[in-house]
């Protein structure tokens, strides 16, 4: 048995140690807006947040969760109106919206460490979540643009 | 051309009837003939739909829309949705025939009734294929609602004026769209003769069409809050979930035994079934069963399964492209798209010929959602819930393979993750069809791991091109030979959907497409050769802009080599032979002004980038390349300025900025638009430097990203992307940005340092190579 608190709620579940908590979000607990893309940590649509720091849930196990607060994007907002999300909405982000829970997850853990990111900043963290319908640049000009929100800096939006 | 019209009549399934040729209802909708009114998903397209009907006293003119008493307008979407927003691209086209107001248009993607026609998403073409018909539904639905308006208003239709879903009268009364369905009993049916006939609105009254301003696809709200159904979502009660264990070879191997001791230890693991295939898509597999997907994939890394190997066990890339040369150097086979009188005696009377090899590498398509299915029996019907490109192709397929009538198997569609081709070929389908079937209909969650993906993948062939050129003693060019050999995805999958050439021997469009460009080169031959060892090692699949992506390596690398040779400009080069004569002069509606067009974007391009007259860095350059995007038959002209720069210490290319110009008619959304042609151009960017597979026996030697690498951020350059302003009717956009980066990029690296790369994917390796050969 493994409980954690997910966007809130406290929840147990009775599955081996080992299962990678992606499963347990999507199966399990039935969330399914945290997506499953290549298993091994490395295209970043499946991040979550733990502890309030972005994680690639396909390769954490779920005894790693005990006792954590884990953030998924349906827990981001409770309207879905959080700054990252409302931008990316703005700048008509998502394609084919399949990585984009997983972009707007690491944007907003971004943001937290670096308030106002430079490019290289931004490349660097997000180099991580692999967008296959290549919506880098707006990508980049959306987490520009959050930041300046956040600045209450229109000048920059 | 005409090519594509085999695709419109549809001659591959009964299914696949073509848009055309249907008939459109126009009644008064009381029985419910239709399912999935989102009326409960405002804008948010939450899948699967609602099937709860139209609703009481709903008004449906046409198949294509109905609209509600409370004014709710919905838009039936036959095409699937893939990050293209195809659904708000052509909702507005009907609404803003219809003059509505956007605010209650609503879209509903459909199932697979036979009604809905031929249901394919590819090839760029969703756009231009609706066009005619979705103004003519919309023209349909206003011209019914203002007669009914008018009756309610006591005038005549002629004293009515309609805007944003209001009718009003010259007497001064107004009624709404709802209001007319809700108080009265609009009911007149057209034919398709009629509805052709309906006068349509000009370009400069147009509202939404082209209206930037209106920057809200439907489908975006629900991909940044997680509520956006995919097909890897899709549940129902009771399913159980597989995963295969990937036999060697695509074709051919056979189960000798199987040893689940192990997998039986894992927790969850139910049972392992070998698929037997009668369609023989699927050959070989085993499929694991379990209570979740993660024991699954435990389940079936712990079966050990031995096979007898197919014949391709061994088969290497480099074997497949020496196939392909050796096709082409045989002079017996192969089939002509073009072949002029008097290439022959060129080449033989030529002061100077130029004789080039190109060749590409297999490329994966690694769309982010690994395929998957779920598949269940329901009343006597299988359904098949997945996201997928070309349903009436699969369908009949489907029926072969799990042996009933196509009337017993029906296709429900969600979102996505991703198309560029892969779910055009719905092969991952079958083995959950047919899981399900062996368990009696239950319901069957079959999701592909990465790995499982990739070796599935119906990947882009490789490709051997080879391109000739003849000149006469002032340098003119006086005839032209393009060669190429490579998989034919149509011949494998669609053959009924093949062209024929000159010679009246049917080739694949998709595999050689683009060596049909536009310039005038004199006698011109095009060859098209099926490579049949590809064919046999793999399934060899349409991948984004399709042959267009390599042929344009070939065709645009060749004739700036050839400018470099007669020391003429790139640019001047090719205006200089874009003068629309002959087949290259265009007809009317598809490719009005012809080559013109693309000398238009070409010497625009040349404006913004200042060409010439840059000074850049050293080791920095442009380069350059112009295409007509898909098709001859649906031309997106389109040019492509790249700025590069070689480091000369590690033979690395760093593209700095893409600077591309397109004329592709009237743009219907200019920001999904601009959205289609960035992505399209960083595919051609990422499959010029960043990615590539190569077939070591028999399979894609690449299994996940640790190994295949796509374009991430950090390498994304500067965009500038323009947009030619036309009123002529709308090409397609997903590809065309596609086919033009690869070669601007070998172009540009040859202004650099010199040297001339003609293999793509290129590598620091093969940059650095050069730099010492040179």
């Amino acid at each position: 048995m493994t409980t954690f608190h997910l966007n809130g709620r406290e929840v147990t579940v009775d599955v081996p140690e080992d299962t990678p908590l992606l499963w347990v979000i999507r199966d399990e607990v039935g969330l399914t807006g945290t997506k499953f893309g290549c298993g091994i940590g490395m295209c970043g649509a499946c991040t979550v947040h733990i502890g309030g720091r972005a994680t690639r849930s396909c390769i954490t196990p779920v005894s790693a969760a005990e006792g954590a607060d884990i953030t998924t994007i349906e827990g981001l907002d409770p309207e879905g109106n959080h700054p990252v999300q409302v931008v990316w909405r703005e700048l008509q982000v998502p394609q084919c919206g399949y990585c984009q829970s997983g972009q707007i997850m690491q944007a907003v853990s971004l943001l937290k460490d670096y308030p106002s990111p430079t490019d290289e900043e931004i490349d660097a963290v997000m180099a991580g979540s692999l967008c296959r319908c290549m919506t880098y640049i707006r990508i980049r000009e959306a987490i520009k643009k959050a930041a300046a929100a956040a600045r209450g800096d229109s000048s920059n939006g | 051309m005409g090519r594509l019209n085999r695709f419109l009549t549809g001659k591959g399934s009964g299914a696949g009837q073509g848009l055309s040729r249907r008939g459109f209802l126009v009644t008064s909708l009381g029985a419910g003939v239709m399912f999935g009114f989102a009326r409960q998903a405002s804008a948010n397209q939450i899948f699967p739909l609602d099937k709860s009907g139209p609703g009481e006293g709903a008004f449906e003119p046409t198949i294509w829309c109905s609209i509600a008493p409370d004014g709710e307008i919905t838009v039936n979407i036959i095409r699937a949705e893939m990050g293209q927003h195809i659904g708000s691209a052509l909702a507005r086209i009907i609404a803003d025939e219809m003059e509505a107001d956007w605010e209650k248009v609503r879209i509903n993607y459909v199932d697979t009734d036979p009604k809905w026609g031929l249901m394919v998403t590819g090839g760029s073409w969703s756009v231009w294929m609706t066009w005619d018909v979705f103004r003519q539904a919309g023209a349909a639905t206003r011209t019914a609602l203002v007669e009914e308006a008018a009756r309610l208003m006591g005038t005549t239709p002629d004293k009515c004026t309609v805007s944003q879903s209001v009718v009003s009268a010259s007497n001064g009364k107004q009624i709404s769209f709802g209001d007319i369905v809700a108080q009265g009993h609009p009911s007149h049916s057209f034919t398709p003769e009629e509805m052709a006939k309906l006068p349509l609105k000009p370009a400069s009254e147009r509202r939404l069409i082209g209206n930037a301003e209106l920057k809200k696809a439907l489908d975006i709200p629900s991909k940044t809050t997680g509520e956006a159904i995919y097909g890897i979502d899709a549940k129902v009660e009771g399913m159980v979930y597989a995963r295969p264990k990937m036999p060697p070879t695509r074709y051919g191997s056979k189960v000798r035994s199987v040893d689940d001791t192990e997998a039986r230890k894992v927790k969850g693991y139910i049972r392992y079934l070998k698929i037997e295939d009668p369609s023989e898509v699927v050959q070989g597999w085993v499929v694991v069963l379990a209570s979740s997907y993660s024991a699954a994939i435990r389940a079936t890394d712990a079966l050990k399964v031995d096979w007898i190997p197919g014949e391709t066990a061994h088969v290497s890339e480099r074997d497949i492209q020496d196939r392909g040369r050796e096709l082409i150097n045989h002079k017996e086979g192969g089939v002509y798209v073009f072949n002029d009188d008097g290439v022959d005696a060129a080449f033989s009377s030529a002061h100077t010929v130029m004789d080039k090899e190109y060749t590409c590498a297999s490329v994966l398509h690694y769309q982010l959602e690994p395929t998957n299915a779920l598949a269940f029996v329901k009343d006597g019907v299988y359904e098949i819930h997945a996201g997928n490109q070309w349903q009436s192709l699969i369908l009949p397929t489907l029926a072969k393979a799990l042996e009933v009538p196509e009337s017993k198997v029906l296709l429900r569609s969600y979102l996505l993750g991703g198309g560029f081709g892969r779910r055009l070929n719905g092969d991952y389908m079958i083995p959950a069809a047919l899981a399900s079937k062996a368990l009696g209909g239950k319901p069957v969650k079959l999701i592909l791991t990465r790995s499982d993906d990739m070796v599935f993948d119906s990947f882009r062939s490789p490709s051997v091109q080879r391109v000739r050129m003849a000149f006469d003693a002032s340098s003119k060019i006086t005839a032209m030979d393009y060669q190429a050999a490579a998989g034919w995805p149509t011949g494998v999958m669609a053959e009924a959907f093949m062209s024929k050439g000159v010679n009246d021997v049917p080739y694949d469009q998709f595999a050689i497409a683009g060596a049909d460009h536009w310039y005038e080169v004199g006698a011109f031959r095009v060859r098209a050769l099926r490579n049949d060892l590809a064919e046999k090692t793999f399934r060899p699949g349409w991948l984004r802009s399709v042959s267009p992506g390599w042929t344009s390596w070939g065709v645009e690398c060749f004739l700036d080599e050839v400018a470099h040779a007669q020391k003429k400009d790139p640019v001047q080069f090719r205006l200089d032979i874009l003068t629309a004569t002959g087949r290259n002069k265009g007809e009317a509606p598809d490719a009005v002004g012809g080559a013109l067009r693309q000398a238009a974007v070409l010497r625009r391009l040349a404006e913004k980038v200042n060409w010439g007259k840059q000074t850049l860095p050293k080791d920095t350059a442009l380069g350059i390349c112009t295409t007509a995007g898909q098709e001859r038959g649906m031309p997106t002209w389109i040019a492509c300025c790249a700025q590069v720069h070689v480091d000369r210490a590690t033979g690395v290319v760093r593209c700095e900025k893409l600077t591309i110009v397109v004329d592709a008619g009237t743009v219907v959304d200019p920001d999904g638009a601009r959205a289609q042609t960035e992505g399209a151009a960083l595919w051609g960017l990422s499959m010029v430097l960043f990615e590539n597979t190569e077939i070591v026996n028999g399979q894609p030697v690449d299994r996940n990203l640790n190994t295949y690498t796509p374009l991430r951020i950090a390498d994304t350059p500067e965009m500038d992307i323009e947009f030619l302003p036309s009123t002529e009717k709308p090409m397609g956009l997903g590809e065309p940005g596609t086919t033009v980066v690869g070669p601007a990029i070998g172009n540009a690296i040859f202004n650099a340092v010199g040297v001339r790369l003609r293999h793509m994917p290129v590598r620091p390796a093969d940059v650095l190579r050069g730099l010492q050969g040179s």
